[in-house]
């Protein structure tokens, strides 16, 4: 490794901190050219950079830099007004500036990449009035001269006469002149010379006068420590409990709030505004859409909103990828948006902001959006799905079909993007910090894309179950709620559908995992016979809800996440390891993992299918769970189990009438009754009510209604057919079940035709709405 | 003359050597938590001083015979390229010094499972010495996610 003296180094340091504030500004000035402020500011920049470089001997940064500053010069005395190509050609000297000081960072030298041809275009650019606008020090704002004027130590005219030697070939600073020339102490100078590098952040910050530049590797030692003591802190605190000791008692609430706040405070150390990821796409969009012929306007929102370093670091090329994507695919060129009635300016709008512990970050376009068919025909083509799986999706499942590995809809591939590698990667690096990324879109009016992270990584809040004799941990990040269900109360809320038991929360089925079995340490059926409690996590995970049942809830602690050595990263229900207030090694629990392993994801998109696809029910053969029952004496009946709630039996005494309709109490709410047998054609009609009442129970936007059917006949899964040819009222077609013909009733419809449809239990008011 | 320093240790009377700069450190047996779902190998994890290190049961990874109840394993602790690993042994030997001239390959008729972690044998006066490929016997099949 080439070691650098201190000086090279900080010149390295402020140079491409100048330099990041030079893009930014640059492409600043390209809205406002005429704003004074700006321009001195990069004047001053190009300007510092040129200065500093002759004094360290880097003659070719300095020749390269000059020949800026002189543009630049021109630029603000108002000579010469910025085009897009002098732009282009400041922008290019910034990159060759920042490519050289990449060079002298990793070699020490400025490397061998020849600048005559950038040179040459920026002398051009001063249209051969370069003579007559030599670089003016005196006339910068601020500049050495004006501070020694300021500080009485020289006049005016010793610093015009310095200037004019300058001029005139010495090569030296006008502060070394001075030095000579008018008995400046050497120190003064130095002085000076900070109080400008000072100025020149003041510009960007103005509290960079009371921070200082720290590695961020102590950074992360000091996280780690903290860590480590935030561990032992829990030891202590759990070691407590079970000593009488008032002194330790007393130190040790002293120690535990000091830890917190120290936790905090190396924490917030961390933290850096969002806004130094985003300083770089102004510049990255604006390359874009001049390389494109597009015009795009982006803005930004919430630039403060602070982050952990390491997530900043892991967002960055994320963030840059949907940027580019956005600018590139999303926004339509100018002729196209102005004939879909867009002004011709596309706009990408980048928002950050702090909601329940994490962090939101959102770019929207306005461009063309995404067209979910095409996605989908797509995905066929490129064998990610077959035509009928694509013909299942809804339109949310198919815009997520972009972030599939091998997926790209660019009809070309440009330079940008468009080569399928993208947005998967997007979506595992994001995933890997724990975050989630969602997209959303309307054809023709724009896409958004919504990216959901933690504020830290380190340290974070976990709830403690037992499972086992186990002690796992839970990110309180996907924890929802905690349920207990105790006696009677669990065979009543907890039913087993094959098995696979399901708990009813607020009329939702909200599918269980049993923690127990999902890590393989029992074989044994999970029943609710015998058990006098079952407590139940209900967890969120890629936006999905289900529980998992632990044999104990608890704590919560803070928990240190340590990642897991490679023999176990392939786990897919662990996201790491943390240790304990006692001292031992717990597992935290990775809930999409879990979800996913535990077949809960797969399960709700079947769901999700089946309810894109409800009442016109899908052509093709495809294995599904259907509920078979027989209405009036003759009619067979099929509705997919996952459309029902619940099977109940009711005697026929325990059914009341509220106006006309006959009801039951179900659950201290008032369920309406519908008679199949009187809503279906063909049907048999018995006059006589069979005692007890066989009742489908239906979820009709959150409330019960109970279809009256004469006989639950079973419960079969397979492959059906459906023929839409039959058209009986609230039939949506046939299928051969069983080896025999039977109607697919369309519930949606039964209850429209029950009159149902605004139906509020608590109001029985839809109970004359048919009578 | 060379010679290697090896750290020694029996596993189901099989006279096992680790070269001496590996090992981190030896230490007695650590309270573990079960890791479900990973390889058999893996007994679980430790605390090492703050540190979350993986074990694994040499016995398992060498398919010996379980360790009878009542014997406490020890932890030799070797370093890997992905921090620190330690061994699940019956019992810690010797550092002991083996010069190159006793060294020989491993014979073939090992069973193919215990021979790919296996080095190579060094014919000490007393008995064999078994040199442990700990790259090997650390890397297990990742585990597989049901």
């Amino acid at each position: 490794m080439h070691e650098l003296d201190e000086i090279t180094r900080e010149f390295l340091v402020e140079s491409n901190e100048g330099l990041d504030q030079l893009d930014r500004d640059l492409v600043a000035l390209e809205q406002r050219p005429k704003d004074q402020e700006l321009l001195a500011r990069i004047f001053r920049c190009v300007h510092t950079i040129k200065g500093t470089c002759g004094f360290l001997g880097l003659k070719k940064l300095e020749s390269v830099s000059h020949v800026g500053e002189n543009l630049l010069s021109l630029l603000r005395d108002g000579v010469r007004d910025l085009t897009p190509e002098r732009t282009s050609a400041l922008l290019q000297l910034v990159d060759a500036l920042r490519q050289m000081l990449g060079s002298i960072e990793s070699t020490g030298a400025e490397g061998e990449v020849d600048y005559t041809a950038l040179i040459a275009r920026l002398t051009a650019l001063q249209e051969d009035q370069a003579a007559s606008s030599a670089p003016d020090e005196a006339g910068s704002p601020k500049n050495m001269g004006d501070h020694l004027v300021e500080r009485g130590l020289v006049t005016q005219d010793d610093v015009r006469e310095a200037a004019e030697r300058q001029l005139s070939g010495d090569p030296r600073h006008i502060g070394e002149i001075l030095v000579e020339q008018a008995q400046v102490p050497p120190q003064v100078i130095a002085e000076v010379l900070e109080t400008q590098a000072a100025e020149g952040s003041r510009a960007a910050s103005s509290v960079a006068d009371s921070t200082i530049r720290v590695d961020v590797g102590l950074l992360d030692r000091l996280m780690n420590l903290v860590g480590e003591l935030v561990l032992a802190r829990n030891q202590i605190l759990q070691h407590l409990t079970t000593s009488a000791d008032h002194t330790l008692g007393a130190t040790s609430q002293r120690l535990n709030l000091i830890t917190t706040e120290l936790q905090e405070g190396v924490m917030k150390t961390r933290m850096q505004p969002i806004g130094n990821v985003w300083s770089k796409f102004p510049r990255v969009v604006r390359d874009l859409a001049s390389s494109c012929g597009k015009q795009i306007r982006l803005e930004m929102e919430g630039k403060e909103t602070e982050l952990d370093k390491t997530i900043i670091e892991a967002i960055k090329d994320p963030l840059t990828h949907i940027v580019r994507n956005s600018a590139d695919h999303g926004i339509e060129a100018p002729d196209v948006r102005l004939a879909r009635g867009k002004p011709a300016e596309g706009r990408i709008f980048m928002r950050a902001f702090h909601e329940g512990g994490q962090v939101n970050i959102e770019i929207s376009d306005d461009g063309g959006g995404i067209d979910p068919a095409v996605i989908k025909q797509k995905a066929v083509q490129k064998g990610l799905l077959t035509t009928e799986q694509a013909g299942r999706l809804n339109d949310r499942e198919a815009f997520n079909l972009i972030f599939a590995p091998g997926f790209s809809t660019a009809a070309k591939v440009t330079n940008v993007s468009g080569r399928g590698v993208g947005m998967d990667v997007v979506k595992t690096n994001i995933e890997k910090i724990g975050g989630t990324v969602d997209v959303n879109s309307v054809t023709g009016q724009g896409t958004t894309l919504r990216i959901r992270i933690p504020l830290t990584l380190a340290i974070i809040p976990g709830l403690i179950v037992t499972s086992h004799g186990d002690r796992y941990a839970i990110p309180q990040v996907s924890l929802l709620e905690l349920v207990r269900l105790e006696g009677e109360e669990i065979g009543r809320s907890i039913e087993l559908i094959y098995g696979a038991p399901v708990y009813r929360l607020r009329g939702n089925l909200l599918p269980l995992v049993v923690l127990n079995h999902a890590l393989g340490c029992t074989a044994e059926r999970w029943d609710v016979a015998g058990r006098e409690a079952v407590n139940v996590v209900v967890l969120q995970a890629d936006g999905t809800q289900f529980g998992l049942v632990v044999d104990e809830i608890n704590d919560t602690e803070e928990i240190v996440v340590k990642p897991l050595a490679k023999q176990l990263k392939g786990i897919a229900a662990f996201a790491g390891a943390t240790i304990m207030g006692d001292g031992k090694v717990a597992l935290i629990l990775d809930v999409g993992g879990l979800a996913q392993q535990s077949g809960v994801l797969q399960s709700e998109h079947d769901r999700a299918r089946t309810e894109a696809t409800a009442g016109t029910a899908s052509d093709d053969g495809d294995r599904r769970t259907l509920l078979l029952f027989r209405a009036g004496q003759d009619r067979r009946l099929a509705v997919p189990l996952s459309e029902i709630a619940r099977l109940e039996e009711f005697p026929v005494a325990s059914t009341e009438l509220a106006g006309t309709r006959r009801v039951v109490q179900y659950r201290g709410e008032i369920m309406p009754l519908v008679r199949l047998d009187e809503i279906l054609d063909g049907v048999t009609r018995h006059n006589e009510i069979e005692d007890p009442i066989q009742v489908v129970v239906y979820a009709h936007r959150g409330q019960s209604i109970g279809l009256m059917v004469d006989q639950i006949t079973d419960i079969v899964e397979q492959q059906i057919v459906v023929d839409r040819r039959s058209n009986g009222r609230a039939v949506a077609g046939s299928a051969v079940v069983q080896d025999r013909v039977t109607d697919l009733l369309d519930i949606e419809a039964v209850v429209g035709l029950a009159g149902l449809n605004h139906v509020d239990s608590r109001v029985p008011a839809g109970a004359g709405a048919e009578g | 003359m060379a010679t290697q320093q090896f750290c020694t240790f029996y596993v189901n009377d099989l006279y096992f050597g680790v070269d001496v700069l590996q090992v981190q450190e030896v230490i007695r047996s650590l309270q573990v938590t079960r890791v479900p779902l990973a390889p058999p190998a893996v007994n679980g994890l430790i605390n090492l001083r703050g540190q979350i290190v993986t074990a694994i049961d040499l016995r398992t990874r060498l398919s010996l015979a379980p360790r009878p109840e009542g014997v406490e394993p020890m932890n030799v602790v070797v370093r890997s390229d992905d921090g620190a690993i330690s061994l699940l042994v019956d019992e810690i030997g010797d550092v002991i010094e083996a010069s190159d001239e006793s060294y020989e390959p491993t014979p073939e008729t090992l069973p193919p499972s215990a021979k790919i972690l296996i080095n190579g044998v060094y014919k000490l006066p007393s008995r064999l010495l078994l040199v442990l490929d700990t790259a090997r016997a650390t890397a297990l099949e990742p585990a597989s996610a049901k």
